[in-house]
């Protein structure tokens, strides 16, 4: 991995840190499910989390554009602190595109008004304009041809790239993907995944919850190891896989990497 | 290597398709079901004939007075005839029967351009006439200025009554209902009991009961001299009552709408109202179409009780000519042309309701 020096030396410049999470808990009602996770991530970096289910890594993530709340600790965004305050929230949510595992899109929209909505409403964008960005970035995810369709016309595979594409016309600094291949069939997960590595190629941070190991040698700079809502290791993917540190961490593997 | 020939397409043996297929398997195919299908028959032959003769074949229709009917063993529909004009503009001076014509016509001019698929402003026409129509029509069916004379709202009555009650009745509770529907899901606890507690006061309550308080009991609490319109009462007391039900068919609607939805939504940046505007409210209206179309329906028909509050709407003006000495008697006429109108406008509703659901279907995706 070419670049996994630059990933794992410590940041000096702290505006080169896009997100950080210091100390943060969350409880939902009794359940603790996130326990003390400190985090930084900088600029342009590709971050893969994996765990089992019920780790908290998704609910990790989601705190980060503010689907989920955090009781305790700090949650800052591209120098924004996550509060309360709705103008906070919508400063972040304008950076932070999100890819969900159920695609998410509007069903009652055709792909090409999925993509406009945010740009049109949320950027004020004038239409025309927010129409040739949506074009381009459908051309980047290589389905200009369905925009005119509804998303149930649409495959799997092709609604999660539209999902992505959408995400991509707010033009955002950082992508969020909550298990973007987990609900796909199997022969649908490669053109998500290649999607995917042209975007890290390009220069995005990106936070991806996934058990794709395959994607996470390829192009994370950092592994990160949840279990039981707290961060158990984190290391460049080579080391990461070859040695883990923590037997829960060698368990995990043993257990996904077998067949 | 042998080559496969795919077999010919054949038709299908006659027995199975056409009139014959059809009613061999759906009306002939056990013993049992023949004999279900030969009774049905027989009652359709019980009923029918006499019911067409009754209201068509020997049915009087012309003439001006009772001694037209005396000789018909029919319908007389004489009398409908001679009273149709107040059974639709109720008491409205005769000479003014224009303005209603009026203000209907142009209703139904300003709704073409909505059914025209190429019309592309459907949105501001649509909040034009939302905005300025009603106005319009009070304006026409109320006069005072721009030299009409002023028709005072007790003159109002017959099908016009009916139509504007339900009118605003549908105009209004719409909204209302989608305002309380969000309310009641909200996170704010003030904002929740009180939707809550509106919502289940009206529709705990009697309709009846509603008019009735608001036009005898509402003039009790208010101070001396302030006097407000019955009809305008009646039309207030209809608009919650129906917004109540409205707002728990919608509830409906907001509930079957996935958790995802609205968290795809807020990850987009869109703010609350831009969501519900833009992503939920459109698929959760849409799919309840049906139980909003029902309860529009049963508006329409609840407008009837008015009559208890002394507003002459469709039915009540019908009731009240029986009381005519000279068409005494004459009663089943009355009411079977009511029923005829008032079931053409809900079928009217549920068919519109129909054609709406199949063009808004977009299938829907996970």
């Amino acid at each position: 991995m070419s670049n996994t020096d630059n990933a794992s030396s410590p940041s000096h410049a702290s505006d080169d840190v896009t997100i950080q999470l210091r100390g943060v808990h969350k409880w939902y009602g009794q359940f603790h499910v996130l326990k003390d996770i400190n985090l930084e991530v900088k600029r342009g970096e590709r971050i893969v989390i994996c765990g089992p289910s019920g780790s908290g890594k998704s609910t990790m993530i989601r705190c980060i554009n503010r689907l989920e709340e955090h009781q305790q600790g700090q949650i800052i965004v591209d120098g924004t602190e996550l509060t309360d305050d709705v103008k906070h929230i919508d400063q972040v949510r304008k950076e932070v595109g999100m890819v969900f595992q159920h695609f998410n899109l509007f069903p009652h929209l055709t792909v090409l008004e999925n993509c406009c909505l945010a740009p049109i409403w949320v950027r004020k964008m004038p239409r025309k304009e927010a129409e040739g960005v949506a074009m381009r970035y459908l051309e980047k995810v290589k389905i200009p041809e369905q925009a005119k369709k509804y998303p149930g016309q649409l495959s799997g595979g092709q609604q999660q790239r539209v999902a992505i594409a959408r995400s991509l016309c707010m033009n955002p600094n950082i992508m969020l993907f909550d298990e973007p291949t987990s609900a796909l069939d199997p022969e649908m997960i490669k053109e998500v995944l290649d999607t995917m590595i042209e975007l890290a190629e390009s220069g995005m941070t990106m936070l991806c919850v996934t058990h794709e190991m395959g994607f996470a040698k390829t192009v994370a700079n950092r592994v990160i190891f949840m279990d039981g809502g707290e961060i158990i290791e984190e290391n460049e993917p080579h080391e990461f896989f070859n040695n883990p540190q923590s037997d829960r961490t060698q368990l995990f593997l043993s257990q996904i990497l077998q067949h | 290597m042998s080559v496969h020939t795919p077999h010919p397409d054949l038709p299908p043996p006659a027995n199975i398709v056409g009139v014959i297929g059809w009613s061999r398997s759906n009306l002939f195919s056990t013993p049992l079901n023949t004999a279900l299908s030969l009774f049905a028959l027989y009652l359709i032959y019980l009923i029918v004939p006499p019911m067409i003769n009754w209201i068509f074949l020997d049915a009087t229709w012309v003439g001006d007075t009772r001694e037209a009917c005396a000789s018909g063993t029919g319908a007389c529909w004489v009398f409908v005839k001679v009273r149709i004009n107040q059974f639709m503009y109720g008491f409205f001076p005769e000479a003014e029967y224009w303005r209603i014509n009026l203000a209907f016509g142009l209703l139904v001019v300003l709704a073409i351009p909505l059914f025209i698929k190429r019309f592309k402003h459907k949105g501001r026409l649509a909040a034009f006439i939302l905005i300025f129509y009603p106005i319009i029509t009070f304006q026409l069916f109320s006069g005072g200025n721009f030299g009409l004379t002023h028709v005072e709202t007790s003159k109002w009555g017959g099908l016009s009554l009916t139509l504007i009650l339900a009118g605003v009745g549908i105009v209004a509770s719409l909204p209302l209902g989608i305002v309380l529907a969000l309310g009641r899901r909200s996170k704010m606890p003030i904002v929740k009991s009180v939707c809550v507690v509106f919502i289940e006061f009206w529709r705990g309550v009697p309709l009846i009961t509603v008019l009735f308080m608001s036009s005898v009991m509402l003039p009790l609490f208010l101070p001396e001299g302030t006097n407000f319109d019955k009809l305008l009462r009646a039309m207030i007391g209809i608009a919650l009552f129906q917004s109540a039900y409205m707002a728990e068919v919608i509830r409906g609607g907001l509930a079957a709408i996935p958790k995802g939805q609205y968290e795809a939504a807020e990850a987009l940046g869109l703010s609350f109202w831009k969501s519900m505007g833009l992503i939920i409210l459109p698929q959760a209206l849409k799919l309840v179409i049906p139980g909003i179309v029902n309860t529009f329906i049963a508006l329409f028909k609840d407008t009837t009780l008015v009559l208890i509050i002394g507003l002459f709407d469709l039915l009540a003006i019908i009731q009240q000519a029986f009381a005519d000495p000279d068409w005494l008697g004459y009663s089943i006429e009355g009411y079977v042309f009511a029923a005829s109108i008032f079931w053409i406008f809900c079928f009217s509703m549920s068919r519109y309701s129909m054609s709406l659901e199949k063009k808004l279907n977009t299938g829907h995706a996970r």
